[in-house]
């Protein structure tokens, strides 16, 4: 158990790493429209994301309010890996926050939470 | 998406519970209380016991309708002749009446912590009674009806848990306690994340209620419960189909975060159960309670 989370630790930075660097020459693309779509889907599913268990966005359907709604997303995360890093791990800004783990905890996997940023951040 | 349920040994406890070095039952419940009495201003001591019902007024409202015709009433007559059939009052201090207030209590003889249902289940076997058979069980059925009519004989009764200045005792309470600040399972919240830090907030559909007054009113007859076991008759429901003891509310509290749950009357639950219940000191005991 302890090694795999290990693993999932040393992927997941890797592909931070990975990530971020393919980020800096954005272009929109089709690909990208797909990742926001399944990425909403993955958020929105209760077993999966259940984002709006918890934040209100535009749009959510009947959203609990225990996070800050999720607004302005670009400007309060001018770079996408930190919000990336957010979902992968809350408790790393927070140790006591409410916002599970979901990349640390292996609730999403890593293509789950990078479809899941890319929708968030056109939020 | 895997769901896996993290054992309650890969926890983490990251400088949440509020260490400080000289904190005792006392100075914890003054905190405890003091926190919510901040937070809510217009909130009576004695209203704790009606949890999220206390904060809402529209649930409060559908909650006194619920009371009008209490679907337990059935469950307490049940656990009354139950009582009286097992010959269970020659175990119990007062003959069993209007005793639950003192639960849970530091046992010194075993050094273990003894709950009220640990007590009725220990009187059960004592008495030669074939449980298994009887389909006695922790958690729910006849078993709470038996618990329940206790309660009910003890309503209006002030809780009353005595941490007794004993090394073993005050460890136990601290495990409790330790338990109850103590992130857990997949989704790693921990019982005061949901009802101390955002208490008042919505989790989704679900308002988060206090910890304070929490343990007043067991067992509850759950509509959740009752809707869960009527599904299992074929849509019929049955007079102990709501019924649950607060053990198997933990358990229930515990699977929302996908920690696997603990066995009902374990070393662990009995100590938080006894934490639990001394922060609520005072509160009047109203069990059985409807909630939803
Ligand atoms: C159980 C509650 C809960 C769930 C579920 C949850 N969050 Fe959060 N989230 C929070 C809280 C509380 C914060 C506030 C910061 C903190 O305490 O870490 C937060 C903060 C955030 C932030 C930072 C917002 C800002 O403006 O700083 C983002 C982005 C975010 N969450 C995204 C998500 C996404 C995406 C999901 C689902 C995959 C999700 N959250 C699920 C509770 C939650
Ligand atoms: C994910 C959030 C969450 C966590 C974590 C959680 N609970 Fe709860 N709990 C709830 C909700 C929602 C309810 C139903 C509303 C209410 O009564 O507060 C509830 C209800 C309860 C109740 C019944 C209250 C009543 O008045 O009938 C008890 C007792 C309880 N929780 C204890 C615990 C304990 C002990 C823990 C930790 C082991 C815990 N909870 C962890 C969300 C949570």
């Amino acid at each position: 158990m302890r090694k795999t989370v290990k693993l999932v630790i040393a992927t997941s930075t890797v592909a931070l790493l990975l990530g971020s660097m393919a980020l800096v020459p954005k272009v929109a693309s089709a690909d990208e429209a797909t990742l926001v779509t399944q990425g909403k889907k993955i958020a929105e599913n209760r077993k999966e994301g259940n984002c709006f268990a918890c934040h209100s966005y535009k749009g959510a359907y009947l959203p609990g309010n225990v996070g800050p709604p999720l607004v302005n997303i670009k400007t309060r995360f001018p770079d996408e890996a930190k919000l990336r890093a957010q979902i992968w791990d809350a408790t790393k800004a927070n140790p006591n926050t409410m916002m599970p783990p979901f990349g640390r905890h292996e609730i999403l996997s890593n293509k789950e939470i990078d479809a899941v940023t890319a929708w968030v951040y056109t939020l | 998406m895997k769901k896996l349920f993290i054992t309650l040994g890969a926890i983490s406890i990251m400088g949440i519970v509020p260490l400080l070095v000289t904190a005792t039952p006392q100075s914890d419940l003054q905190a405890f209380r003091t926190f919510y009495f901040k937070k809510f201003p217009g909130i009576k001591f004695q209203d704790y016991a009606n949890g999220i019902y206390a904060l809402d007024k529209n649930r409060r409202i559908e909650l006194q309708a619920s009371e009008e015709f209490p679907p337990y009433d059935d469950a307490v007559a049940i656990g009354k002749k139950l009582f009286n059939k097992y010959g269970l009052k020659s175990c119990f201090k007062r003959g069993g009446i209007g005793i639950k207030q003192n639960y849970p209590y530091f046992d010194k003889k075993t050094g273990k912590v003894r709950t009220l249902e640990k007590d009725i289940m220990t009187c059960l076997k004592e008495k030669g009674i074939n449980t298994k058979k009887e389909k006695l069980k922790y958690k729910k059925g006849k078993f709470a009806a038996i618990s329940a009519y206790m309660a009910y004989t003890s309503r209006g009764n002030k809780i009353n848990v005595v941490i007794p200045n004993d090394p073993r005792a005050l460890a136990d309470y601290e495990a409790g306690k330790r338990f109850f600040y103590a992130k857990r399972g997949q989704l790693n919240f921990s019982c005061a994340n949901c009802h101390v830090d955002n208490v008042d907030k919505m989790i989704r559909g679900n308002l988060l209620g206090p910890a304070l007054g929490q343990t007043s009113h067991w067992p509850a007859w759950r509509k959740k419960w009752a809707k869960k076991a009527a599904k299992k008759h074929g849509g019929n429901s049955g007079p102990l189909d709501g019924l649950g003891t607060l053990q198997r509310r933990y358990g229930g509290c515990n699977k929302q975060v996908r920690a696997k749950p603990l066995k009902a009357q374990s070393t662990a639950y009995n100590n938080l159960e006894y934490f639990h219940t001394y922060m609520s000191n005072g509160i009047k005991l109203n069990g059985p309670a409807v909630r939803q």
